[in-house]
């Protein structure tokens, strides 16, 4: 069990990235858009959800990388 | 943790007063976004209903954005000054600002002030709510034996849908006593008014309590963190758990709370186009029906542990959430219903406002051969002075029958049962995570980022997806906002199922 959590750790670091990069287009999208829904909608998630996102998903892989998260951890 | 409480008063005191304030919080949060449609004509500029309520919910959102800064301040002064006085602190903010909305003037009186104010007074909201939350759990932990915190803070959570309960309650009663128009036009103010009344009471309540015996014992060793934020974000041990607990439990936990409660009465309201009043009393029932859910998983969290709980319900969410939607969906689709022949009325009625505009009013009503009633109310203004009318207003309510409704209340019922499986054990939990002397602060942050962030965005995420999803061409568009809680709660499912432990951690 300990190897499989270090080994997801770089999932975690991956997921985070991903979710950083498709949020931060799509919220561009949005900001750019015509309607008001869409700007509101576009600020919220790039300067609200996605730093969470990615921040909290990043350092949690990487602690699961580092073995933070093991028995001995 | 003591296992024998050396507090003043009684297990049931300290339970009843820390709930009675927590949920009078919840009330007073809730009311802004029950009331959502009728604060956005009242102090957004008319014209654009649209505009007007996105902006409203965008100060919904803001709302429910600044409560990690809330947890933040508050956490800190918990862990510092004590429990007792601080949540003593949000509960005057929080009443205080609730009954200020309700007595600041409307857009057209005094303009843009109007909105900026409520806007500052919805802020305070946040801070205060998130501030609250962790007071009251950690001070019940406090005070509760090993082996029963898991039913003694249950009763903290049940005090999130109680006060949904009871704003839901209050909103219905005023708007029957007053009439529809009467309370769209200044009724809605009365709960917030009731606010000062309850704080009042709860605030004589919780003076009368004494300091968490854990808190207190630290205290007189000297123990107490200088510094809780630096100590509890910035030292790996800690930082680590604070992370496991947003994302293995309390991420997914929000978005299926929010789902089940706001999101399933949005989506009534909204897509289903369900009768306002009938929604909400469907919301009422489940929720009546569901509470006491709560404090069954507390306590049987406390037999087998926290985290399979949480996880089943994670689960079911996850795979049951479409299917529940789409029966949803159904009751009220006018497509799979036959019309009584002969039953479409149109009336149309001309009037002048108070302000020289021209009103026509058309409502259609139609019958179902199941019991169903239809009622499309299209308001079209035409401004003193000109020829072009505004864009027309459209408003349609579904009304099911007996029958049908409560099958609407059994699906929101399984929801809220979902809630329950997430929400009851999870104060515990976090209580349990953490050392008493940075308790407040670090459970405070991952509590309202997982709820007021992940799950507070629920619903307006949720819609920007159905809309997404309308405009793409999407087939059953209706169901797109789902996607959003299923991938949230499915990663934290993951997270949660492999890294968290079951057991319940001790301390001191």
């Amino acid at each position: 069990m300990d190897m499989i959590k270090k080994v997801l750790g770089v999932v975690w670091i991956a997921l985070g990235l991903y979710a950083g990069y498709d949020r931060i287009i799509d919220s561009f999208k949005r900001i750019g858009g015509e309607t008001m829904d869409d700007v509101i909608f576009g600020w919220i998630i790039l300067l609200v959800l996605t730093p969470i996102i990615v921040g909290s998903l990043v350092l949690f892989g990487y602690y699961s990388l580092t073995g933070e998260y093991t028995e001995e951890g | 943790m003591s296992s024998s409480p050396q507090s003043r008063q009684g297990i049931t005191t300290v339970i009843g007063a820390s709930s009675v304030g927590t949920l009078i919080e919840w009330y007073d949060f809730y009311i802004f976004g029950s009331l959502a449609a009728i604060i956005s004509t009242q102090f957004f500029p008319k014209g654009n209903p649209t505009a007007a309520l996105l902006s409203a919910l965008a100060v919904f959102a803001a709302g429910f954005v600044v409560r990690p800064f809330g947890a933040l301040v508050f956490g800190r002064l918990g862990d510092i000054v004590g429990r007792k006085y601080t949540f003593l602190v949000t509960l005057v903010l929080m009443g205080g600002s609730t009954f200020l909305i309700g007595l600041v003037p409307g857009y057209e009186s005094i303009g843009m002030a109007a909105p900026i104010i409520v806007l500052l007074l919805r802020l305070i909201q946040g801070l205060a709510l998130g501030g609250e939350y962790g007071g009251a759990a950690t001070y019940v932990a406090e005070h509760a034996p090993v082996g029963k915190r898991g039913l003694y803070t249950s009763w903290i959570q049940t005090t999130a849908t109680l006060g949904l309960f009871l704003s839901l309650g209050v909103i219905l009663t005023c708007r029957n006593a007053l009439g529809v128009e009467e309370f769209e036009d200044w009724g809605w103010r009365i709960p917030f008014w009731i606010s000062i009344l309850l704080v009042g009471v709860s605030i004589y309540i919780r003076l009368k309590m004494a300091e968490s015996p854990a808190f207190t014992k630290i205290k007189a060793e000297g123990k107490i963190s200088t510094n809780p934020l630096k100590e509890s974000f910035t030292k790996k041990e800690n930082m680590k758990m604070v992370l496991l607990a947003l994302l293995g439990a309390v991420m997914g936990q929000g978005v299926v709370w929010y789902t089940g409660q706001f999101y399933a009465l949005s989506f009534m309201q909204n897509t289903m186009a369900l009768d306002t009043a009938q929604a909400s009393w469907v919301l009422i029932y489940a929720l009546a029906l569901g509470t006491g859910f709560f404090i069954l998983f507390g306590w049987l969290s406390d037999k087998i542990g926290r985290k399979w709980i949480m996880m089943a319900g994670m689960l079911l969410a996850i795979i049951s959430y479409r299917p529940i939607y789409t029966m949803m969906y159904d009751t009220a689709d006018l497509t799979k219903k036959t019309a009584v022949e002969g039953s479409e009325k149109t009336d149309v009625t001309n009037s002048t406002a108070a302000n020289g505009n021209k009103v026509e009013k058309k409502v259609v009503t139609r019958s179902y051969t199941d019991g169903t009633k239809f009622k499309e109310t299209t308001t079209t203004t035409t401004p003193v002075g000109s020829t072009t009318a505004d864009k027309p207003v459209v408003k349609k309510a579904v009304t099911l029958p007996s029958g049908q409704q409560w099958t609407l209340v059994f699906l929101i019922l399984i929801q809220v049962i979902y809630v329950t499986m997430v929400y009851g054990p999870i104060a515990a939990f976090l209580v349990e995570l953490f050392p008493t002397r940075i308790r407040y602060t670090s459970m405070s942050l991952p509590y309202h980022i997982g709820n007021g962030i992940f799950g507070g965005l629920m619903p307006f995420i949720g819609t920007a997806l159905v809309t997404q999803a309308k405009t793409a061409g999407t087939a059953m568009p209706y169901l797109a906002g789902l996607w959003y809680p299923i991938i949230i709660a499915g990663v934290c499912l993951v997270i949660g199922t492999l890294y968290l432990s079951n057991k319940a951690v001790d301390e001191e």
